[in-house]
C-alpha cells in the first residue's frame, strides 16, 4: 500500500507539473508573462522522482529550467505563477521571474540561471549542514552542459574531499540551447566524470519514474551518511530551449529524434503502468486531471489578479 | 608624524595591522561559533601573512577550511554555507585570485539577499590582499576595489590603520552582508596602539585624520599614510589641509566629504588603484554635482597611470602617487608659491632618504 501511495503521489505530481507548463505554453502568447520561460515538459520524472525521496527540510538548488524542481519540492504554485507574471505576490515579488524560483520554507533554496553557478552553493549548504550534524541533504540539479564548467569539478572535488551530504543530479537532455552534447563533449560515459572525482554514481533512464526514484533513494541515503553521489538521468526537452513552442523544424534536431523521445513520455508511461497494475483507473485519472487543472487555472487567476509591484519596491533588500 | 587613532586604550600594546586583523578575526570567531574560515593555506606556517595565525588552536581546527585551488567553487561554497547560517570568512593571498571567482561574487554573493526578497542573507567576508612592492608585477599587485564597488549588494572596506582595521574586520564578520575587505600589504606592517579584546568599528564611512582649511584630500588605504605625510609637510610650512581616510568605499558616505569640500573649496583624491574609472572619479563627480558652486578649483584625482604595474623597480619609478607628489599637487591646487612647494617636497624626499622604492618606507611603520 505504501508503494501504491508513492506511485499515485508521483503520478499526481508529474501530471500537475505537466498541466502547469502546458498552460504556460498556451497562455504565453497573451504577453502577460513577460519573462523568459524554460519549460521542462518531457522531463517531469527526474524532478519528481528525486524530490519524492527528500524530506521537506532537505534542500534543492536549481537552474534556469526550474519550474519542475520548484513544484516537485513543494514550492507554492500561486507564488510561482505570480512570479512569472511579474506580480507582487510572486515568490520573490517579481524580482527574478521564471529563472529565479525559490521557496526556502519548502527547502527550494534558489534557482540560478548561470550555468553551473548553483552547484557550489549546494555544496556550501551541505558543508554547513554537515557542521551542524542535522542530517539534511542538498540536491544540486544540473544539466549536461554543467559538466563542461570548471565549477562543477571544483565543487565535486571538495564535496568528496570533505564527505558532504550532497547529490549532484545531472539531467542529460542532450542539448545546451541548440548544441548537441556530441558537439560539446567527447564521447565517454558522463558518469566517468563523476568517477574521476571519486563520486559514486548511478545511471538510469530519466523518463522512468520508478527507476529515477529508486536511484535517488540510494543517492540521497548514501550522501546523507557522508558520501556525495552523482545521478545521471537521461531525458529530453520537448519544447524549445526558451519559450513555449516546438522547434524541431529549425534544423538543430530531427523530428525523428523528437518522436523517439515523445513515445517515452514519462507521464504517459507511468499512467499506463499504474493502470496495468490496477492502481489507477481511466476514470480516476480523468478526475485527477480535472481537479489539478482547476487548481492550475486558479493559480493563473491568482497571478493575474495580483497587483504589479511599485517601482520603489525595486530598491528594497539590496542590503540586509 | 603622529597618527590620530581614536579610542586606543591607554597603554595598549603596539602591534601591526596584520596582527590587529588577526586579533579582530579571532575575537569575532570566539564570540560566534558560526564563524568559519576558508583560505588556500588557511593554517599553513605562513597562515595568510600571519593574519590567521593560531586561530585554529583557539577555536578548533574544524572551523579552518583548507581551500583546494578553486577560487570560484570555494567562494561559492562559502556563500552556500552563509546561506545555511554560517559566517564565512575567505582570505585570498592576492586580490587577483578573486578574479577567478567574480561569477560567484558578483552574481550570487551580491544578489542573493535582493533576489530572495530578503529571505536569504549572505554573511560573508572576502579578504583580498594587495601585494604592492618588491617586484610583484602586473598580476600580483593590483588594487581592484573599483570592480567590487561597482556592484550593488557588496560592501567594500579598506582599512588603513591597525586599530581601525581590527574593529572593521570584526564589524565585517558581524555584518549580514557580503563584505569585501581590501587589505594593502604595506598597511599590514604599520603599527599602532591597539586595544585588547573586542573592538568594533561601525562601517560608517570616512574619518578625518588631519584637519585644515586649505584643501580636502580623500585617500584610500595605504595612500592615506602618504597623504598624511604630505599634509604634515604642508602644515609645517603653514598650509594645513584636511585628510579624510575613506575607509568604506561602498556604501559610499559622501556627506563628510561634501561637508569638508564645502569648507575648503578644493578636492584632491588619492587612490591605491588605477585612476581611470576609479574611486576618485566617483567621488569627484558626486562632489562636483553636489557643491559645484562652492568649489574654488577643479577636483584633481591621483591614482595609478593607465598601464599595468611593471615588476622592475626601475619601471615603477613614478608609478605610485607618493607624499612628495601629493604635496606638490595640493600646493599647486592651493596656488602656493613654487618655492614653498619645492621646500615641502624636498623635505619629504630628504626624510625618506635612500629607502628603496619597492619596499615600504619605514617612516610609515609607526607606531602611529
Amino acid at each position: 500500500m505504501a508503494e501504491n501511495d508513492y506511485r499515485l503521489r508521483c503520478m499526481r505530481q508529474m501530471l500537475r507539473i505537466r498541466l502547469v507548463e502546458e498552460t504556460i505554453a498556451e497562455r504565453y502568447a497573451e504577453q502577460e508573462m513577460r519573462c523568459p520561460v524554460h519549460l521542462s515538459v518531457g522531463q517531469e520524472a527526474t524532478a519528481v522522482g528525486v524530490c519524492d525521496v527528500l524530506q521537506s527540510e532537505d534542500r534543492v538548488f536549481s537552474s534556469h529550467r526550474s519550474h519542475a524542481h520548484y513544484l516537485a519540492k513543494g514550492g507554492n504554485l500561486n507564488a510561482m505563477m505570480a512570479e512569472i507574471y511579474g506580480k507582487r505576490d510572486g515568490c520573490i515579488g517579481g524580482r527574478g521571474g521564471s529563472m529565479h524560483l525559490m521557496d526556502p520554507e519548502a527547502g527550494m533554496m534558489a534557482s540560478i540561471p548561470i550555468v553551473a553557478s548553483s552547484i557550489p552553493l549546494a555544496t556550501g549548504t551541505a558543508l554547513s549542514d554537515k557542521f551542524d550534524g542535522n542530517g539534511k541533504v542538498t540536491v544540486s540539479f544540473l544539466g549536461d552542459a554543467c559538466l563542461e564548467e570548471g565549477v562543477f569539478h571544483e565543487s565535486a572535488n571538495f564535496a568528496r574531499l570533505r564527505g558532504l551530504p550532497v547529490v549532484y543530479v545531472c539531467e542529460n537532455n542532450l542539448y545546451s540551447v541548440y548544441t548537441n552534447l556530441a558537439d560539446r563533449q567527447p564521447e565517454r560515459p558522463l558518469t566517468d566524470v563523476a568517477k574521476a572525482h571519486a563520486l559514486e554514481s548511478r545511471h538510469v533512464d530519466g523518463n522512468d519514474l520508478d527507476a529515477v526514484r529508486e536511484a535517488a533513494s540510494w543517492a540521497v541515503e548514501t550522501s546523507r551518511t557522508g558520501t556525495p553521489t552523482f545521478l545521471l538521468l537521461d531525458t529530453y526537452r520537448w519544447r524549445e530551449h526558451c519559450g513555449p513552442n516546438f522547434d524541431n523544424h529549425i534544423g538543430y534536431r530531427t523530428e525523428e529524434e523528437f518522436q523517439t523521445w515523445r513515445v517515452r513520455d514519462p507521464l504517459e508511461r507511468y499512467r499506463k503502468q499504474l493502470e496495468e497494475a490496477g492502481v489507477l483507473s481511466a476514470g480516476s485519472y480523468a478526475e485527477l486531471e480535472r481537479t489539478l487543472q482547476a487548481e492550475v487555472d486558479a493559480a493563473f487567476t491568482f497571478a493575474i489578479n495580483s497587483p504589479l509591484p511599485e517601482p520603489n519596491e525595486a530598491r528594497a533588500h539590496v542590503y540586509a | 608624524m603622529s597618527m590620530p587613532e581614536p579610542a586606543s586604550a591607554a597603554g595598549a600594546p603596539v602591534i601591526n595591522m596584520g596582527t590587529a586583523i588577526r586579533d579582530g578575526l579571532l575575537e569575532a570567531a570566539r564570540r560566534d561559533p558560526s564563524v568559519i574560515f576558508f583560505g588556500e593555506g588557511v593554517e599553513d606556517p605562513g597562515a595568510l601573512f600571519g593574519t590567521l595565525k593560531d586561530i585554529g588552536k583557539h577555536i578548533g581546527h574544524d572551523r579552518m577550511i583548507e581551500m583546494p585551488i578553486a577560487e570560484n567553487g570555494l567562494i561559492g561554497v562559502a556563500i552556500g554555507a552563509a546561506l545555511a547560517g554560517k559566517r564565512s570568512v575567505v582570505t585570498l593571498q592576492r586580490v587577483e585570485f578573486a578574479l577567478l571567482a567574480l561569477e560567484q561574487i558578483l552574481n550570487n554573493a551580491a544578489k542573493m539577499h535582493y533576489v530572495s526578497r530578503g529571505n536569504h542573507k549572505v554573511p560573508l567576508v572576502l579578504r583580498m590582499i594587495v601585494g604592492r612592492g618588491w617586484g610583484q608585477g602586473p598580476e600580483h599587485s593590483q588594487s581592484l576595489e573599483a570592480i567590487f564597488a561597482h556592484v550593488p549588494g557588496l560592501k567594500v572596506i579598506m582599512p588603513a590603520f591597525a586599530e581601525d582595521a581590527k574593529g572593521m574586520v570584526t564589524a565585517a564578520v558581524e555584518d549580514d552582508n557580503p563584505v569585501v575587505v581590501i587589505e594593502h600589504r604595506w598597511s599590514h606592517y604599520t603599527t599602532s596602539a591597539v586595544a585588547e579584546g573586542y573592538v568594533h568599528r561601525p562601517l560608517d564611512g570616512p574619518r578625518t585624520v588631519r584637519q585644515g582649511d586649505g584643501l580636502t584630500i580623500v585617500a584610500t588605504s595605504y595612500m592615506t599614510l602618504e597623504a598624511v605625510r604630505a599634509a604634515d609637510g604642508l602644515a609645517e610650512a603653514g598650509y594645513p589641509v584636511e585628510v579624510l581616510d575613506l575607509r568604506v568605499v561602498r556604501p559610499l558616505n559622501l556627506d563628510p566629504i561634501v561637508e569638508s569640500v564645502a569648507r575648503t573649496g578644493r578636492l584632491l583624491t588619492v587612490d591605491t588603484g588605477f585612476r581611470m574609472f576609479g574611486i576618485g572619479a566617483e567621488i569627484a563627480s558626486e562632489v562636483t554635482s553636489r557643491c559645484f558652486d562652492l568649489l574654488e578649483a577643479a577636483p584633481v584625482r591621483m591614482g595609478l597611470p593607465d598601464h599595468p604595474t611593471p615588476s622592475s623597480r626601475g619601471l615603477v619609478r613614478g608609478f605610485y602617487p607618493d607624499a612628495a607628489r601629493i604635496a606638490r599637487t595640493a600646493g599647486e591646487m592651493m596656488g602656493l608659491e613654487e618655492a614653498t612647494i619645492s621646500q615641502v617636497e624636498e623635505k619629504i624626499l630628504a626624510d625618506r632618504g635612500d629607502v628603496p622604492i619597492d619596499v615600504p618606507d619605514p617612516f610609515f611603520k609607526g607606531p602611529f
